[in-house]
């Protein structure tokens, strides 16, 4: 891949004693949507958490927009143009939405187009603007967490599960929020496991197996081959939506 | 059978022997080698140390808790000898029954603190012992009616282990009932350590050490972390308020300064951390050079105070009213620098 | 772009039930307060106590915000916080002893102004040493609890040590400055003047600070990383520096309660500050570890527990705070409000 916005070569990160990632290399190429596919347990939220930082690859690099941001401190990363959204949502529950989302704008006050445009992407922040963000429903929180990535363009998006615990009519929310990220060139890498999430909108497919990356590819090239899905993930993860 | 009685954790260490043994040595024959009142004294203290200490050390060193409270339960311990022979008069069965009404008492005083505070968080222990412990000192200097308050309270021991009862006269040492006295604190304490050392070393033992390493994984595997923990709290004081009783027989007197002191609990946290945490044996050695460095050390700064006399503030740092200022100094380069303490040093042979 | 279904809150209004158990610690003062009027009977004297109890409280609750907030956004537990108290005082009351003509004279203006002089050294110093503190003592040691609990202790023993060799072995003797000593009379009870200043001044503290907490984004940052520390390094803010900042105020503060403990007992000791650590530790536990506001609300119950106790049975006064204590953990086992996860 030409140029890519994040790449990782050889990275391996321990979590205490246990070797965790064993030498991920990945390329994200720059717009679009790539997606990190795999059983559970095989290292995909480690990856996301060794590139923003929470985990300290042992070895290995890790380059951001042609940076070498591999020993680089967590808000450095963030500073550099890096959203994150984690598995846990990470929300901070005892704020209200408005003092999330005004502390996600860490470079400045919050801009209102913006706040305009995500109150129309996810209505119901609106709705709930002033209220503590701990009151709020699993699917709400998952789009405050979102909307706080999205609070300032960054140069690349970590989303990890966006769609998981959801009822089938928030994550359709959800994928059409994302759908728009991606209209307006955003980069994303996503660790996901409902393949027909993935399938809606992914561009690029990485699969992880036992802490290295075993396939890369495109997404229509896995969607369109059972055989291949069954092989790098065992049971197809075709599931109807 | 020697493993044995070590419940098969032996010293490791050549000078780790050595050492032990020659610790072992002297407060056996201390009365024939060091005669004297004083270093009499300093041998029975050494002796209620080591067992103190290695109490601690079992909460501490092995459960990776923080008690402040630890003198409180050597000082019920101490009490409740005080209380029995004062209420029973002088006599057998009031040590026996003032020592396991104390021992009986801590221990349960030692698993409502635990259900309260480790229940939660283990740090809530530490503030919440800190937070008892001085209470309960207020509470005893405020009592006086019952405690003797400040005062504290003098009693009579059976006559056996007094001065008064004198048996002739071996290598030149009168054998009198002090004598038959240490010998009895002496006994007590050598069985209580190797009984600590053997629940150290018990399936017991080797859950609280699991415990220490990784909380999470002991309760994954399905021991009740919080329940090891009680447990261990609740021997550690019972042993402490054994030691207590002890002291209270020794001395035939018992008070707020010289059982339930803040000072005490400081002096009990560096020899385990001086000693090594989590080795027991620490705790002979750790008791044994803080006792001797605290009565004889002392001296030295007053003498080094009076050399320096003519200097700006190095006379106040050398004053022996300052000794806690280096012990606390000394403390903290340990916890930093030596956290296996002397034993650990030892036994990895650096 | 499908414009998503604004689903609507899955969640029903909230019970009563449950807002009561929410608003249950703010109506504990008052309830306490009610009780203590029922209990004394003789209004002057009721209100007399509940001035000096609040005063109290007040006083605690500066002492321990600093503490719980370090508590909270960092997971480092400062047994030597004690030791920023009797600095504070110990410096505080040296400025006061050395400005004697100003306290000494009967002009408010002066007055104030020696109080205020000392207050900012006092919190110069004690922010200082507390910044030392966090390096050399606390730094080396994060992660660990043990050995924090350890090191602090040592610290506090230390520095305590050296208050002895720099102001000597002795308790010293203060008297309030003019204007601020004696009582006024108020619906027939004596409400020491101090008190009262002491009250205003930890009231002023609390609505500062919460307006701090709500209105500033350092505030947001400061509550965002006291639950969750590493999502807001993901934001891109450095959460080091305003621990940092956190604890050097939090030092600051025990160092102006040394100096207003001191001048309410007129009379300040090397040890004040480990004897003050108890109440502080009751006060942050029952609060919540990492709660500012169930720090003051701890911090108002342990003050007015104990001078309405104090007067009913004087001998149980100490014990009045474990007891509270208990009652807490009983009712719930992690403090009134907390803000922390147990870990």
């Amino acid at each position: 891949m030409s140029d890519p916005i994040l790449s990782l070569s050889g990275v391996c990160t321990d979590i205490a004693q246990y070797h965790i990632l064993q030498g991920v290399d990945l390329e994200v190429g720059r717009g679009g949507v790539t997606m990190l596919l795999g059983r559970n347990g095989v290292g995909k939220t480690t990856t996301l958490r060794t590139v923003i930082g929470h985990w300290q690859a042992r070895a290995g690099s890790i380059r951001f927009d042609g940076q070498e941001i591999t020993r680089m401190p967590t808000p450095d990363r963030a500073r550099a143009g890096i959203g994150f959204v984690p598995e846990d949502m990470g929300i901070f529950s005892g704020l209200t939405v408005e003092e999330n989302m005004t502390l996600a704008a860490a470079s400045g006050p919050l801009d209102t187009a913006r706040r305009d445009w995500l109150f129309s992407v996810f209505p119901p922040l609106r709705t709930f603007w002033r209220s503590a963000a701990g009151t709020l429903s699993g699917g709400q929180k998952q789009m405050l967490s979102i909307a706080r990535a999205m609070a300032e363009e960054r140069r690349l998006y970590l989303i990890d599960e966006p769609t998981k615990g959801l009822a089938p009519a928030i994550i359709s929310t959800m994928v059409g929020a994302l759908r728009e990220l991606k209209s307006q060139g955003a980069s994303i890498l996503m660790v996901e496991q409902n393949f027909a999430v993935a399938k809606a909108l992914g561009d690029q497919v990485a699969v992880m197996e036992d802490g290295c990356i075993i396939w890369t590819g495109a997404m229509a090239d896995l969607a369109a081959d059972a055989a291949l899905q069954e092989r790098l993930m065992g049971l197809s993860m075709e599931v109807e939506a | 059978m020697l493993t044995r009685l070590l419940s098969g954790d032996r010293p490791r260490s050549l000078v780790l022997t050595v050492i032990l043994l020659a610790i072992l040595g002297a407060l056996a024959f201390a009365p024939f080698l060091f005669p004297g009142v004083r270093s009499l004294e300093t041998a029975a203290r050494i002796c209620i140390f080591i067992v103190l200490v290695a109490s601690y050390d079992l909460l501490l060193g092995y459960t990776g808790i923080v008690s402040f409270a630890h003198t409180m339960f050597f000082g019920l311990g101490a009490y409740g000898v005080a209380l029995a022979s004062d209420a029973m008069g002088r006599g057998w069965g009031a040590l026996a029954v003032g020592t396991v009404a104390g021992a009986l008492a801590a221990a349960v005083l030692a698993a409502v603190i635990g259900m309260f505070s480790l229940r939660v968080r283990a740090i809530f222990f530490a503030m919440i012992t800190l937070a008892v412990a001085s209470a309960v000192a207020v509470l005893v200097s405020q009592l006086s009616a019952i405690t003797g308050g400040e005062d504290g309270l003098n009693y009579s021991i059976p006559r056996e282990l007094t001065p008064a009862f004198r048996l002739g006269e071996v290598m030149g040492v009168r054998i009198n009932g002090k004598l038959l006295n240490y010998y009895l604190v002496f006994t007590c304490c050598l069985v209580l350590f190797l009984v600590l050392l053997r629940v150290v070393n018990s399936p017991f033992g080797r859950v609280l050490q699991a415990i220490r390493e990784n909380e999470f994984r002991a309760e994954a595997i399905g021991y009740r972390v919080v329940y090891y923990r009680i447990i261990a709290t609740c021997l550690s004081a019972s042993v402490a308020a054994l030691a207590g009783s002890l002291f209270a027989i020794w001395l035939r007197y018992v008070g707020p300064d010289t059982t339930l002191s803040f000072t005490i609990m400081l002096d009990i946290l560096l020899m385990v951390v001086i000693g090594g945490m989590g080795t027991i044996y620490g705790a002979v050695i750790g008791a044994a050079i803080f006792v001797l460095a605290q009565n004889y050390l002392q001296t030295l700064m007053g003498s080094a105070a009076e050399a320096t006399a003519g200097l700006p503030l190095v006379p106040d740092l050398l004053n022996p009213d300052r000794w806690l200022l280096w012990l606390g100094v000394l403390f903290i380069l340990s916890v930093y620098f030596f956290p296996t303490g002397i034993v650990g040093r030892l036994r990895t042979g650096r | 772009m499908s414009v998503a279904p604004d689903h609507s809150p899955t969640f029903a209004r909230t019970s009563l039930a449950e807002r009561l158990s929410r608003a249950a610690p703010y109506l504990l003062v008052p309830v306490l307060v009610v009780l203590g009027f029922l209990a004394i009977g003789a209004p002057s004297s009721w209100l007399t106590l509940t001035v000096s109890g609040l005063a109290m409280g007040m006083m605690i609750f500066v002492m321990a915000s600093g503490l719980t907030l370090v508590f909270g956004l960092m997971d480092v537990i400062n047994f030597g916080h004690g030791a920023f108290i009797s600095v504070g005082a110990f410096v505080g009351i040296s400025v006061l002893l050395a400005l004697g003509s100003w306290t000494g004279a009967p002009s408010l203006a002066l007055n104030v102004a020696a109080v205020m002089l000392a207050v900012v050294a006092a919190m110069i110093v004690t922010g200082a040493l507390g910044w030392a503190f966090e390096r050399v003592i606390v730094r080396p040691v994060y992660g660990a609890h043990l050995k924090q609990i350890l090191v602090t202790v040592g610290g506090l023993i230390v520095i305590e040590q050296l208050i002895h060799v720099v102001w000597g072995p002795d308790e010293i003797f203060l008297t309030r400055p003019e204007t601020l000593k004696g009582a006024f009379t108020f619906a027939g009870a004596a409400i020491e003047k101090y008190r009262l200043l002491a009250v205003v001044v930890g009231l002023v503290l609390f609505v500062a600070m919460r307006l701090v907490f709500t209105r500033t984004k350092i505030g947001l940052i400061v509550r965002a990383g006291v639950q969750n520390g590493e999502m807001v390094e993901a934001l891109g803010y450095r959460l080091r520096l305003v621990f940092i900042g956190v604890f050097i105020a939090g030092s600051a503060l025990a160092g102006l309660g040394g100096v207003m403990w001191g001048l309410y007992q007129e009379v300040i000791t090397a040890g004040m500050g480990e004897e003050m650590m108890i109440l502080v530790f009751i006060v942050v536990i029952i609060g919540g570890l990492g709660s500012i506001e169930g720090a003051f609300i701890g911090a108002l119950l342990v003050g007015l527990l104990q001078n309405y106790i104090a007067f009913l049975e004087p001998k149980l006064a100490l014990i009045s705070n474990i007891g509270l204590m208990t009652a807490i953990l009983m009712w719930r086992p992690q403090g009134m409000m907390p803000v922390v996860e147990a870990k």
